[in-house]
Order: structure tokens, then sequence, then C-alpha cells
């Protein structure tokens, strides 16, 4: 399949990407799990990446952190090169992820889940950003003292998230936020991201199965199968590009 | 409530429990059928011959049933039920009481020389029973809070009380130099250990460090020349009051002081010394669980991965929590050195490793009280059977089960929070699922 023609030339900024994903294949083992992947994330975009299960999106989120690395290709963040650095070194570079799984640190409290996510920021910030997190989340601040594998879904969810802000990330790689949420609770986490966008100029990279709603609010999106990106290009354009509504938003508006 | 309680007794599901007991009394019958049922002796010929034991079988059996019975009885809604029948007020002295007992433990324990100054027996046992709780402190650091299973503790102990010995011996230094260099080499032992294992976790780690700490006894017991070989080190200098020996000399700490000289002295000394050594254990693991560093050793016990991608340095944390747990063991391996003047590999065998992490697990992996109560409980119940020796192991065996069966995460299964915000709140074991991670 060709790739879409480049319809962002006129709206992208001229500066070098924030981060830049080039010629990216991971292995694991012997299974090929991304067959040369291209990506740009522009300073202050959303930009989704969407696709089947199994396609590879998590993987890709994964090497942009290091863990599996890519076995060829380059992953550039600012214009230097992560891709053979070890994931805690990567993260001190404030790119911040909510896994996929979430993965709360469950017998610990939120609040202190919140603390582990400011581990690389300057604890001068801790407080302020907290309250931040709080009020975006305002369910997080009925249960700081809860443990963590006791909140709700939905509640861990953003848990993962507000943890990921705590690090003060300039890139912020979230990994189907939606992901077994009521439709007004997705509703509302994506309200949130498009407000810290808007807000706080955050760059945000979204992995997402609701096509739909990621598209809605991203700017830009890529579309990934079996380990290659196949289509890319403005959310607006990818919308409206049969390919897309067939394969991906059949079905209704979610 | 409690009223209510009291009028209304619980309703026991008999059936249910008879089949448990039955089903029990199954499995015990197939089990003992041949490991005690039969018993091989000598015949007159001198050939060996089968001495069945029916009576011993049917006891056994006959307990299984019981101890499955009331058990399955009291289980669940009665239990609740039966507890709710203690009264009120009781219960409620019970939870106002609960959090001082902590400093009612500290206050006992440092009056027991005081009033048991006579009692040499006593003394001996409580300064056991105190290095034991500075052990279970130390592993604590490394099971309780990093999630690191380690089953050669015994290591480090080892190590430390080895290196107390030999830089007294060959050296001449004095217990208070040879304490912080015999840590300090058994925190070094801690990061050595610590470098292979890195990328172990769960069963792999156990095993390694079960060799671990085999290999260690096997070169002080092969390693003749230095280490004495099996005969050990015998005469290590005793500890000193800061340089006046516990001797009836005239420069002794009795002639000093004006008291009559008495061997309580010494060993009154110790016992203090041996608890100054795990207050100090303590105190430094609850510092260590509220910084930063505490807190990833236990977000590296719930999640590596989310431990990475949040800029934690994995492999740093897991190094100084088995460095810290080390020193910790060897702290308490050089006192025991001079406590005993005398020290073998006997000392160090994988039975130490398994008693101090069953303190630990007994204790409620992460709680510091739950582990002193632990050992003492443990300590004491050996010694209250010493004279049943061959049944140690059945009681010991019996004590897990039930606190496995009763208490599944340890005594005191609660997990303080390292943080809060405003008010303190108690974060409950029952809300989560079984902690078995
Ligand atoms: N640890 C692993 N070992 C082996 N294969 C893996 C591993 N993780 C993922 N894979 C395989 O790699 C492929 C891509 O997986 P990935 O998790 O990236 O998909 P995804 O696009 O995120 O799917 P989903 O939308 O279901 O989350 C899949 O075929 C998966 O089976
Ligand atoms: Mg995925």
């Amino acid at each position: 399949m060709a790739t879409a023609p480049d319809t962002r030339t006129a709206s992208a900024p001229a500066r070098a990407p924030l981060l830049s994903v080039r010629g990216v294949k991971t292995y694991y083992g012997n299974i090929v799990a991304l067959r040369g992947v291209d990506l740009d994330v522009h300073e202050g975009e959303i930009v989704t990446l969407i696709g089947a299960n199994g396609a590879g999106k998590s993987t890709l989120m994964m090497t942009i952190f290091g863990d599996p690395r890519a076995r060829e290709g380059t992953v550039l963040f600012e214009g230097r090169d992560i891709t053979r650095m070890p994931t805690n070194e990567i993260a001190k570079l404030h790119i911040a992820q909510a896994p996929e799984g979430r993965r709360i640190f469950g017998r610990m409290t939120v609040l202190e889940n919140l603390q582990l996510g400011a581990s690389i920021a300057d604890p001068a910030f801790f407080a302020a950003d907290l309250e931040r997190v709080l009020t975006l989340f305002p369910r997080l601040k009925e249960r700081l003292h809860q443990r963590g594998g006791t909140l709700s879904g939905g509640e861990q969810q953003m848990l993962a998230i507000g943890r990921a802000l705590l690090a003060r990330p300039r890139l912020l790689l979230l990994d189907e936020p939606s992901l077994g949420l009521a439709p007004l609770l997705v509703r509302q986490i994506f309200a949130a991201i498009r407000e810290l966008n808007e807000r706080e100029k955050l760059t945000v990279f979204l992995v997402e199965q609701n096509a739909f709603h990621a598209l809605k609010l991203a700017h830009r999106g890529y579309v990934m199968v079996n380990g290659e990106i196949t289509l890319s290009g403005s959310s607006r354009e990818l919308l409206n590009r049969p390919e897309v509504r067939a394969a991906y938003l059949e079905g209704g508006r979610h | 409530m409690a009223h209510q309680a009291q009028s209304r007794l619980p309703a026991f599901d008999v059936r249910r429990a008879l089949k448990s007991g039955a089903l029990a009394a199954l499995v015990a019958f197939g089990l003992f059928s041949l490991l005690i049922g039969l018993r091989t002796e000598q015949g007159p010929t001198g050939a060996l011959i089968l001495v069945p034991r029916p009576w011993e079988l049917f006891w056994l059996v006959v307990a299984a049933f019981v101890g499955s019975f009331l058990r399955e009885l009291v289980r669940g809604e009665q239990g609740a039920a039966l507890a709710r029948m203690v009264p009120a007020p009781v219960r409620n002295v019970v939870t106002q009481v609960a959090p001082y007992f902590g400093y009612a433990l500290l206050a006992f324990a440092v009056a027991v020389p005081m009033i048991f100054y006579s009692n040499r027996y006593l003394l001996d046992l409580s300064i056991q029973i105190l290095t034991y709780v500075m052990l279970g402190w130390g592993l604590n650091i490394v099971v309780g809070l990093a999630g690191l299973l380690d089953l050669g503790y015994v290591a480090f102990y080892a190590v430390g009380a080895y290196s107390y010995a030999l830089l007294a011996q060959n050296f001449g230094l004095s217990f208070w130099i040879c304490l912080p260099l015999a840590g300090i080499l058994a925190a070094f032992w801690g990061v050595l250990l610590g470098f292979p294992v890195l990328r172990l976790r769960g069963d792999y780690l156990a095993i390694v460090t079960l060799a671990f700490g085999e290999i260690i006894r096997l070169v002080l017991i092969n390693w003749q020349s230095f280490t004495g070989g099996p005969n050990g080190i015998s005469g290590i200098a005793r500890p000193s009051f800061f340089g006046l020996p516990f001797t009836a000399a005239d420069d002794g700490f009795a002639a000093t002081f004006g008291l009559e000289f008495s061997p309580n002295h010494r060993v009154v000394f110790l016992y203090y010394l041996i608890l100054i050594l795990a207050l100090v254990t303590n105190a430094v693991a609850i510092r260590l669980r509220r910084l930063p560093i505490g807190r990833a050793w236990e977000a590296l016990r719930e999640d590596e991965i989310a431990c990475r991608s949040l800029g934690i340095n994995t492999t740093n944390t897991k190094l100084t929590a088995f460095a810290i747990g080390a020193m910790f063991g060897g702290f308490a391996g050089s006192f025991f050195a001079t406590r005993q003047g005398f020290i073998s590999p006997e000392s160090f065998t994988f039975g130490e490793s398994a008693l101090v992490l069953a303190i630990v697990v007994l204790g409620g992996m992460g709680s510091q009280i739950g582990v002193a109560v632990a050992a003492a409980v443990m300590l004491g119940g050996f010694e209250l059977f010493r004279e049943f020796e061959q049944y140690r192991m059945l009681v010991f065996g019996f004590a897990m089960v039930s606190i496995m069966i009763w208490r599944p995460r340890g005594l005191v299964a609660t997990r303080l929070p390292s943080v809060f915000l405003k008010e303190r709140k108690l974060v409950s074991a029952d809300m989560v699922s079984e902690g078995r991670g």
C-alpha cells in the first residue's frame, strides 16, 4: 500500500520535529513486530496512531522508550539519538507514558503513585503540579490515600495519566487511554488531553483503538497495519478517507 | 451490635465441615499410611522387618479430621460471628491500645535487664531474640520492601561474623572499629551478589541467593588456612565498655564504677548493645522508606517495567537494597561473633536463612512490629519446646500452616502509607486480594 501524499506541509512547523522515528524495525526474538516505521511528532501537536489489534502500536510506543530496542533504524528526540539509551535515561529526558495496562503500583496509595511519577522532576514543582493534576482529575483527590490497586479501571487510567504528567513531560505517550472506559469518561479524559495541549502546549502521542474520538482530538494521524505505517495525514483528511472509514469507523461514532 | 450477636448464635454448617474433615482424613491416610503406618526395624536375624503401627496412624488421621473440621466450622461468617461475640468494650480497648503497642514493646525491651537481672538464661534468650529481630528487620528491607526474595541472607551474617573475628584476631582492632568495617564488607558482598541476579526475579532469584548462601558456607569450611575451616575461630575478643573490659581486674568495668564484679554486667551490656543495633536498623529502615529510594524499592516490588519508564534506575535500586540489607546482616554477624567468642561455619547454615525469612514472612512483609513479634514468638516457642526436640519442627510447621490459613499476609498485614497529605489513615490489607505477588 502506498503512503498517502503528505498534506501537512502547509500547516506543519518548519522546525525539526520533537520526536522523529526513522526506519525502525523491532523484533520479538525472530518475530518481526515493526517493519520499518517512519513517524514524526512536532512540538505542540497531538498525533494519534490507530490500527487493528496486534498491528504493533504498543510495540512502537515501547520502542520509543527503549524496551524493546529497535534492531534497525533510529529514534530521535530533539535531534538526539535515543535509540540505544536505557529506558530510565529516556524517561529523564521528560518523555512520559501512560502505558498499556496502566501499570499502577497496586499496593501503594494514589499519592505515592503520583510521587513516583515525579521521580525525575524537580521536587520544587511537586506541590503545584500535584494540585494541577488533582484539579484535572478530581476523582483522584478524593482517593489520595486509597491503594492504587483498589481504584476502578477509569480511576486507574486517570492515575496513570496523572502519574505521567507529574514528570513534567515534554512529550506524553498515551497507550489506549479509552480502553474499557464508559463513553462519558472517555470524553472527560480526551477533554483533559485537549486542555493540556491547548493550555500548556503539551505534545501528545496517542495510541488509540477508538479511531473516531482519537482523530477528532488529534491534529494528525497515522494508520498502522501489520507493523507498517500505511496511511498518514491530517486528522480531517484521515476521517474522510474511505479505507479508514471502512476499517476503523464502521459501526458508528461511539 | 454486640448484643444482637450475642443473642443470635451463628449457624454452623456442620455438613460442609464434616465433608472437609473427611477429605483431610483421607489425604492424611494416603500420606501417612506408608510413612507412619509402617516402620522398618532390625529383626532378630539382622534383616529388616516391617512393623505395622496402626494406632499411630489412626490418631494422626483423627487429628487431621478434627483439625480440618474445626477450621471449616469457624470459617468465614461463622468465624466473624464468633469474633463479634467478644464484648465491645474489650474490642474497643484493643483497637485503642494497638497504636501504642510498639512503644509498650520498646519500653518492655528496655526494662528487660532490670526485671530479669539475675536470670541469666532469660537474658541470653532475649539477646538471641533481639539478634533475630535485627536480622529480620535487615532482611525486611530486601524482601518486604524491595520484593527481592533472598534465601541466602545468612551469607551476610557470616561475612559480618568472620570479618569481625578475623579483623579482631589478626589486627587486634576493637569491636567499635570492626563493626562498621564488617558492615561495609557485608554490603560489598551484597552488591557482589546483586550484580549477577539483577535480571532475575521470584523463583530464579531465590534459587541463586540460596546457592550464594551455600557457597559462602562451603568457602568458610574449605579455606582452612584463612578461616580455620570446620573448627572455626575461637577466642574472639569480647567487647569492652568504651575500653573498660568486663573483668574482675582493677581496670575493669566493675572496679572503675565501684561495683562488685558480676559476670552479668557483660550480658546486660550485650543486651543493650544489640537492642541499640536493632533500633538503629529499625530507624534507618523506617527513614529510608519515606525517602525516594524507599519509594523506589516499593515500586520495584510492584512493577519493574513501570519503574523504569518513570526514570528510576532499577539496577541501582536493587543493588542498594541488597547492600543495605546485607550491611545490617553484617552488623548482626559481628555482634554474634563478639557475643559467642567462637564462630564456625555450622552457625551459618541454610536453616538460619530460612528462620529469618520465616520471621519476615510471618511478621507480615514490610511490617516492623510484626517482624519483632514474630521473632519473639518463634524463638520463644523454640525454647518452650526445647525438651521435645523431636517435635520442634512439627510445631514449627504447624505454626506456619496456621498463620498461612488465618493470616495469609502475616501477623501485621497493614501497610502504612509512607506519605500523607493531611490526616493519617491506615490502608488495610483486606481491601486488596490475597497478596501473593
Ligand atoms: N513480548 C512479546 N513477545 C512476542 N511477541 C510480542 C510481544 N509483545 C507483542 N508481541 C507481538 O507483536 C505484535 C504487535 O503487538 P502490539 O502489542 O504492539 O500490538 P498493538 O497494536 O498494541 O495491539 P492492541 O491494539 O491489541 O494493543 C503482536 O503480534 C504481538 O503478538
Ligand atoms: Mg497495544
